[in-house]
């Protein structure tokens, strides 16, 4: 049996980087528009997770039998970051989750793979990357971060694939030897002789497959790191200007390896039932891939929306541009600045991080069997019944809280002071101390309304130290506030308005 | 099943501080050295007298030996105690019930922390990895929840609010001043404390305590033996100590404007030790101002002032050395520093010296020599707000009030 697109979900990081404050810093032309930065507490696999969570928080959603992980910018390697993503997402553990990591077009490869293993059990294929480049480089300014995924079923398609066609060539286009942070380029004239027409003999091959015409397609992404490749196959593969999809790059940046996947993600979230949906990824060859979206897809994009998940086309106006530069040079490790005179933090322990997989990973409490107190982190003995043993797992990644009280720590260890601490209490019930992020401190206040996030705390000794924090319940976004017994909870005499 | 206690069962016949601060030319062995000579000085009997040790250090090392070594004690036991920045309290509780018990005659606590060989100008902790989901706030962030806390449920000010830490920090600066083994011995205006450079929330630097180094220590005995040793003992009224079950960091009803551990550990010293109002029947307290907003807190939890008044009082003067209630009359944790297990140990001391009216005459307490009060309070508190341990003792001058 065929699969299908069953759902989706995209991420872009709170920061944007003001292009101009680059050509600012060096002197040189000022540039324009903004690019997506991911935060300090940001790496592919936290980006990918966010993506992922979002794909799976649309109602009726089939739960993933297979994960598959693309980045080219990697967190670990032999260890896999698919296994992290996994835990963040609290699958089950009889599933797979494998990394197709190193190359930007090994990100389409993970959607091919969700697709196949889709038509025998629900899959998920997460694409992430965080394009960092030299300081003053195209590709600091062009490039940005971020994550898409995408779930492949037999069942409940609202996207059927109708043709798919891949050509390969052996050629110096874009590489990076692995330990080095920046890619390079060949002159990219040569780029875009070699890759231009191994494109259009893929989106051709896709088109017959499909049995189609470029006029049946309603909708065209074009994709690829090769700008003036794709450039050149957006305006001459005979798609009207209309139909092409629009390209995001001037505020978000190219987004490398999760381009295409976003890219399909937007059309997806415009598109009817019954539309003709065409994919071409252009990196060291070309994939090319036709959709026929089904009737399904107006249900699963109100259920998007009653999930309160944002659109990427609204989630490209929604970044924060206030980041100086050299802000964003410390995060991505290419400013060496003065570290916070404190301890360096140590790496954490892997049989303790074993042990609470589901905490740490699944960000799941306890609640107790007998008289429903929830327990952030959990435990075995009931705080308020004092029963033993007598919990059930609660995942609280998903569930929304509210700020009970909160502090700016300038002395506490941060890869970017200060540390934001809050007490949150969760809707429903559960009170948690811990970290804020992507906070705006002049909008911050006690009743402020916040959303878990996946995020690295700090990396020691080549140990990611991976784990939840709590971040503003996006703007603009329309939430679905689940009033509950939890927020009854909340302290009267911090619940009102004001400053803390 | 009852607190019992063991109202002027023991005695304190001797005691040795040393002055607290940034100590660069002493070890942790010479801490303990200088207190402990001073100590069975003070109580003009030998080392080899005393039957049994209590050591109280945080981190200054581990196990007895941390004591034995440096002292060359003969053979005696020696316990290490720990419990966070109650660790001297606790030191000198256990040194109590084993004299107490009957089973030593003559046992000494000593707490010891040295602090400034770390490097940096905060508390730096101890390894608490595991799992790496441990929040990594610091101190003063998790104490500085109360402000916020206490402002809203109170309908304070947050400027009032910041006026009345700042007023707590210049009284605790004040009494430190006068005080020539305390850590700061300088007065601090006001407009400094307030506009110093922030740390947490509305924590200035000068809303924290001092990170010092330092040692202090005690003799005690049973009271029926105190006569051979001095003429002017300290009697132990009461001692309590909680740990309670973390509940505030997990429990939504928490309001972080109270710390139940201390108001269940006052409960029970004032009962052991007959106590009905504290505000009027004590001389003095020594109470833990790690930070500011700290002992705001605890002038209500202690039962010093009604709920939502203690800033109130603060502004009144009612806590100042010549005030209705004198609190940290030393200086506190604030000027007199924090060698973390030494702490508990130095409130002790203050009242070795203010009951007994041997602190000298520019900073002897009038409710005590004027109003001939004879109960001194000491207050010990170790974690945050919502999860910690608490330690309250009583101890009198007169063996029956």
């Amino acid at each position: 049996m065929a699969s299908g697109i069953v759902s989706w979900g995209t991420y872009l990081p709170y920061w944007r980087l003001e292009r101009g404050s680059i050509g600012a810093a060096f002197g040189t032309s000022p540039g324009r528009g903004t690019r997506a930065v991911a935060s300090y507490d940001e790496d592919t696999t936290t980006l990918g997770v966010e993506a992922a969570r979002r794909a799976l928080q649309v109602a009726g959603v089939p739960v993933p039998d297979d994960l598959f992980f693309s980045t080219p910018d990697p967190a670990y390697l032999d260890k896999t970051n698919a296994t992290t993503v996994h835990a963040a997402l609290g699958l089950p553990s009889g599933s797979g989750a494998y990394d197709l990591c190193g190359s930007v077009r090994s990100g389409w490869a993970a959607m091919r793979m969700a697709a196949l293993a889709g038509e025998r059990h629900p899959a998920i294929a997460v694409l992430s990357d965080l394009r960092t480049g030299l300081p003053g480089g195209a590709e600091e300014s062009q490039g940005g971060d971020g994550a898409a995924a995408f779930v492949f079923a037999s069942e409940g398609a609202v996207a059927d694939v109708l043709g798919q066609a891949s050509v390969t060539d052996e050629f110096l286009d874009r590489w990076r030897v692995p330990g080095e942070t920046a890619s390079r380029q060949w002159e990219d004239r040569f780029g875009e002789e070699a890759l231009v027409p191994l494109a259009r003999k893929a989106f051709a091959e896709a088109l017959r497959r499909a049995a189609l015409t470029v006029d049946d397609i309603d909708h065209l992404v074009v994709a690829g790191l090769h700008a003036r490749a794709v450039a050149s196959l957006r305006s001459t593969l005979g798609v009207p200007a209309e139909r092409v999809a629009p390209d995001y790059a001037a505020r978000v940046g190219n987004l490398g390896a999760a381009q295409s996947a976003t890219g399909l993600a937007d059309v997806l979230e415009r598109a009817s039932s019954g539309e003709v949906i065409a994919v071409l990824c252009v990196a060291d060859g070309a994939d090319a891939v036709v959709l026929r979206t089904t009737p399904a897809l107006p249900g699963v994009q109100a259920a998007r929306r009653h999930a309160g998940l944002v659109d990427v086309a609204d989630a490209v106006d929604h970044g924060r541009t206030d980041l100086p530069y050299a802000v964003y040079l410390t995060w991505r490790g290419n400013l060496r600045r003065e570290p916070p005179r404190r301890p360096d933090p140590e790496r954490p322990d892997a049989p303790a991080m074993r042990r609470n997989e589901g905490w740490k990973f699944g960000f799941a409490a306890s609640r107790c069997l007998e008289c429903g107190f929830v327990h952030l982190p959990p435990t075995r003995v009931c705080l308020s019944c004092h029963s033993v043993d007598r919990m059930e797992p609660l995942r609280l990644a998903d569930v929304r809280g509210t700020v009970a009280t909160y502090t700016v720590d300038q002395l506490a260890y941060s890869l970017s002071p200060p540390m934001v601490g809050a007490v949150i209490d969760f809707d429903g019930g559960g009170r948690y101390r811990g970290e804020m992020t992507d906070v705006d401190l002049g909008a911050l206040a006690i009743g402020t309304r916040i959303e878990m996030t996946f995020r690295c705390f700090y990396t020691a000794q080549g140990v990611h130290n991976y784990f939840w924090k709590a971040r503003p319940v996006s703007d603009g976004v329309a939430a679905p506030d689940q009033v509950g017994a939890g927020q009854g909870a909340v302290p009267a005499a911090v619940r009102r308005e004001g400053r803390g | 099943m009852a607190s019992r206690g063991i109202r002027d069962r023991v005695a304190i016949v001797g005691m040795g501080c040393t002055p607290f601060g940034e100590l660069w030319d002493k070890s942790a062995d010479d801490l303990l050295t200088d207190a402990t000579v001073a100590c069975v000085d003070s109580a003009g009997i030998a080392l080899e007298d005393v039957d049994a040790f209590w050591l109280g250090t945080l981190g200054s090392g581990q196990s007895g030996i941390t004591l034995s070594k440096p002292l060359k004690i003969d053979y005696k036991p020696v316990t290490r105690v720990e419990n966070f920045c109650a660790t001297g309290s606790e030191a000198f509780r256990n040194a109590c019930y084993a004299v107490a018990s009957g089973a030593y005659d003559l046992a000494m606590a000593v707490g010891v922390e040295k602090l400034k060989d770390s490097g940096y100008s905060g508390l730096t902790g101890i390894r608490q990895v595991g799992d790496g989901t441990n929040a990594g706030l610091s101190s003063p962030a998790a104490f500085s929840f109360l402000v916020p806390a206490y402002a809203h449920k109170y309908g304070v000010d947050i400027d009032e609010l910041k006026s009345v830490m700042t007023r707590i920090a210049f009284k605790n600066h004040q009494n430190g001043a006068v005080n020539p083994r305390a850590q700061f011995r300088k007065e601090v205006s006001m407009e400094k404390i307030a506009s110093s450079p922030l740390v947490a929330g509305q924590l200035g630097v000068f809303d924290c305590s001092g990170v010092s180094d330092g040692a202090a220590a005690v003799v005690v005995c049973r009271s029926e033996d105190a006569a051979r040793y001095t003429d002017s003992p300290l009697y132990v009224k009461g001692l309590s100590f909680v740990a309670g079950p973390a509940a505030g960091v997990i429990d939504p009803n928490y309001d972080y404007t109270s710390f139940e551990e201390v108001v269940r550990s006052a409960a029970d010293a004032y009962q052991q030790a007959g106590i009905t109002d504290p505000r009027t029947q004590l001389a003095m307290a020594e109470v833990h101002d790690c930070f500011t907003p700290t002992e705001l807190v605890l002038m209500e939890d202690l039962g010093f002032a009604e709920r939502g008044t203690a800033w109130k009082e603060v502004l009144a003067g009612t806590f100042d050395r010549d005030g209705e209630l004198p609190v940290n009359p030393d200086g506190g944790l604030k000027s007199f520093g924090h060698p973390i297990g030494a702490s508990g140990l130095r409130m002790l001391f203050e009242c070795w010296l203010q009951l007994r009216r041997q602190a000298p005459p520019e900073r002897q307490i009038a409710s005590v020599t004027d109003s001939g009060r004879t109960l001194g309070l000491t207050h010990n508190l170790g974690g945050g707000p919502g999860e910690c341990v608490s330690f309250v003792g009583v101890v009198g001058s007169e063996p029956t009030d």
